[in-house]
């Protein structure tokens, strides 16, 4: 299922819009067709369309409470559509038995509880789950995965220790650890960065950097921080009241204009000194 | 095909450091597992006590028999006097004392793991209080038989234990809220069993309450049996759940993104909770304290992750063939139901756990 860089330029290239009349060539791992969600009666976001081009590092947008999370939700089926359907590799998400899925799509939550006196190889071992059978609970395979996982994440030196006794970085290091000893092609990762300090978003973020590079895995990712978002970001969607404004590499979503616009900061873009990806500096509006 | 066990601990290369030793079984590729060291110990010292208790238990009474006879009996190399005292009159209080014991560590150990709380266990949540509504009625209004009031006390935990689950349920049953629920639930009929018992004639109010008491006294072999194999298939059933129930501590949103179905699993897991506390409340009347206790008394031996199924259920025979011991001996010869014994442990047991707790969250 791997893509060539060349091809995954190609998918990015062709931007999707709002009921799209060109059709990728390449299907996009993930796409929703007009899904309209929401919690109870009030619906978040109506007649969505998304897709997620294979092989990106895709970041979704946004201001608070737009309907990022919600979105996320939707696309890894934590959150059924009142109408319209997410599509997973060619397939209905909801066709597919819930393990299936699962060998396909992580997710890394929000909030996930640690329970009391887990360690740290025990939690990794338990994204291992979808693979197991009835008898099989620690073949080969799965320690392999485990111990691969731990590598990526350094986390192994510290496989050993209680999950409850680890600093924020390292138990969120630990929790990405889980979602990638599922080994699937797809990550979706809901405000990973969150609760972090700068060093550690850094941290966390160029590891999620690598797995898209060089483990051929297409990521999804919610952050709050828009320069981050464009130095990491191959494909940019941008949202708002529920709906995508903008979607794209990010020289073309970050601009003055959208900023202002969707998250209501005045603002300069210049290009970051370090990588030449869109760094947008805060305006004050002093008179 | 080899069969091959090895042990892994510390840091050796190219397997993972679990803080722990584990027990690491692979046949081919079929089949393989992973158990705690720890927690094999723990099982095999607790089935260990189990048997010393039991034996004590056998040789205990009006009749006196020593351990070694008792355990020879059972062994059929005794006398025939000894082996009619042992086999026929104790063995069966001894081992129903096991069995329920069993199936209340394991619902205790299913409610707390599903409410994340060491306070969510069926007594606390009113399936107790609201089994002793149902046998109340059944003994009050029918007059019922043995059967009867088993079957009115399974009925009234049932029907508790989902009056419960349903105020509690908004998309999907949140923990604290339960806990919250049940005590309320389980105080209102609380009063309702006081009314009913003020109001009854008194003959039939002393034998409401000697059945709210709990109690093994009077135990044959034609009883045990269907409760056995009730038990057994419910353990089994909960031990095929177990890995999700693990999964499900880490939240719905972790679970279900593992493959876990969060909501029919933890329904599945709460019908089989519900049903082994109802059989033990049915054959023998309420009995605090243990589902409460044997999980987390489990969790302090093993040091494992979140809360564990078999090693609660060897703890629960435990703590159920102990008390029975002690309601047998404390004041012999007067016999105190076990339910009693286990009311007073269960109560220092909880202040304790409450004190913790407080201190805890602070």
């Amino acid at each position: 299922m791997s893509l060539g860089r060349q091809d995954v330029k190609t998918v990015e290239a062709f931007e999707v819009t709002k009921g799209a009349a060109s059709k990728p060539e390449i299907e996009p791992r993930l796409r929703a067709d007009g899904i309209t969600v929401g919690y109870d009666q009030r619906i978040i976001s109506k007649d969505l369309d998304v897709s997620i081009p294979a092989g990106s590092f895709t970041v979704i947008v946004g201001p608070n409470a737009c309907g990022k999370s919600t979105l996320l939700r939707a696309l890894s089926r934590l959150l059924a559509p009142s109408s319209g359907q997410v599509v997973l590799d060619g397939k209905l998400i909801s066709s597919y038995p819930a393990k299936e899925v699962s060998r396909r799509l992580g997710l890394l939550p929000q909030t996930s509880i640690a329970p009391d006196g887990i360690r740290v190889a025990d939690l990794v071992a338990r994204g291992r789950y979808p693979h197991q059978k009835l008898f099989q609970h620690w073949s080969r395979r799965d320690e392999a995965a485990v111990i691969r996982a731990m590598e990526a994440t350094a986390t192994t030196e510290i496989s050993h220790r209680l999950v409850d006794e680890l600093s924020g970085g390292q138990s969120q290091r630990v929790w990405v650890a889980m979602v990638l000893a599922q080994e699937t092609p797809l990550i979706l990762l809901d405000e990973p960065t969150t609760f972090l300090d700068v060093a550690h978003q850094m941290e966390i973020l160029e590891l999620f950097r690598t797995l898209n590079k060089d483990g051929d895995r297409t990521l999804v990712a919610v952050l709050h921080d828009l320069n981050q978002a464009s130095r990491y970001a191959s494909h940019m969607i941008a949202m708002q009241d529920g709906q995508i404004v903008a979607q794209g590499p990010p020289k073309t979503v970050i601009t003055a204009e959208l900023v202002e616009d969707v998250f209501n900061l005045p603002c300069l873009i210049i290009d970051d000194p370090v990588t030449g990806t869109p760094l947008v500096i805060p305006r004050v509006s002093r008179t | 095909m080899t069969m091959q066990i090895d042990r892994v601990g510390g840091r050796t290369n190219g397997t993972v450091d679990f803080g722990r030793s584990h027990f690491i079984w692979r046949r081919t590729d079929l089949a393989s597992t992973r158990v705690p060291v720890r927690s094999v110990v723990v099982c095999g010292v607790l089935a260990l006590v189990a048997f010393g208790v039991t034996l004590i238990s056998l040789s205990t009474g009006d009749f006196d028999v020593s351990v070694a006879e008792a355990a020879r009996a059972l062994f059929g190399t005794a006398s025939s006097q000894v082996e009619l005292v042992v086999t026929q009159w104790r063995l069966p209080r001894v081992l129903l004392a096991l069995v329920l014991g069993g199936a209340l560590g394991v619902s205790g150990a299913i409610f707390q793991s599903i409410t994340r709380n060491p306070l969510g266990s069926p007594d606390i949540i009113g399936f107790n209080v609201g089994a002793y509504t149902g046998a109340i009625a059944v003994i009050m209004l029918l007059r019922g038989n043995y059967l009867q009031i088993a079957g009115g006390a399974l009925a009234g935990g049932l029907l508790t234990a989902f009056a419960v689950y349903l105020l509690a349920f908004k998309k999907g049953v949140q923990g604290f809220r339960l806990i919250i629920v049940g005590i309320a639930v389980s105080a209102l009929l609380g009063s309702v069993n006081t009314w009913m018992l003020i109001k009854a004639d008194l003959m039939w109010a002393m034998s409401a309450a000697v059945w709210g008491a709990g109690s093994l006294n009077e135990t044959s072999w034609t009883q045990f049996y269907p409760v056995l194999a009730l038990t057994l298939l419910l353990v089994a059933l909960a031990l095929a759940l177990a890995t999700r129930m693990q999964l499900l501590e880490m939240g719905d949103d972790a679970a279900r993104s593992l493959g876990v179905r969060a909501e029919p699993a933890r329904v599945s897991l709460v019908v089989v909770g519900v049903a082994l506390t109802a059989v033990a409340t049915a054959a023998a009347g309420p009995i605090a304290f243990v589902s409460l206790a044997a999980p987390q008394l489990v969790r302090r031996l093993t040091k494992g992750a979140g809360i564990e199924l078999l090693p609660s259920a060897f703890m629960g025979m435990v703590l159920l063939v102990a008390s029975d011991l002690i309601a047998q001996r404390a004041f012999a010869p007067a016999q105190l139901p076990v339910g009693v014994v286990t009311v007073s442990l269960g109560g220092i047991y909880l202040v304790w756990l409450l004190a913790r707790e407080a201190r805890r969250r602070k």
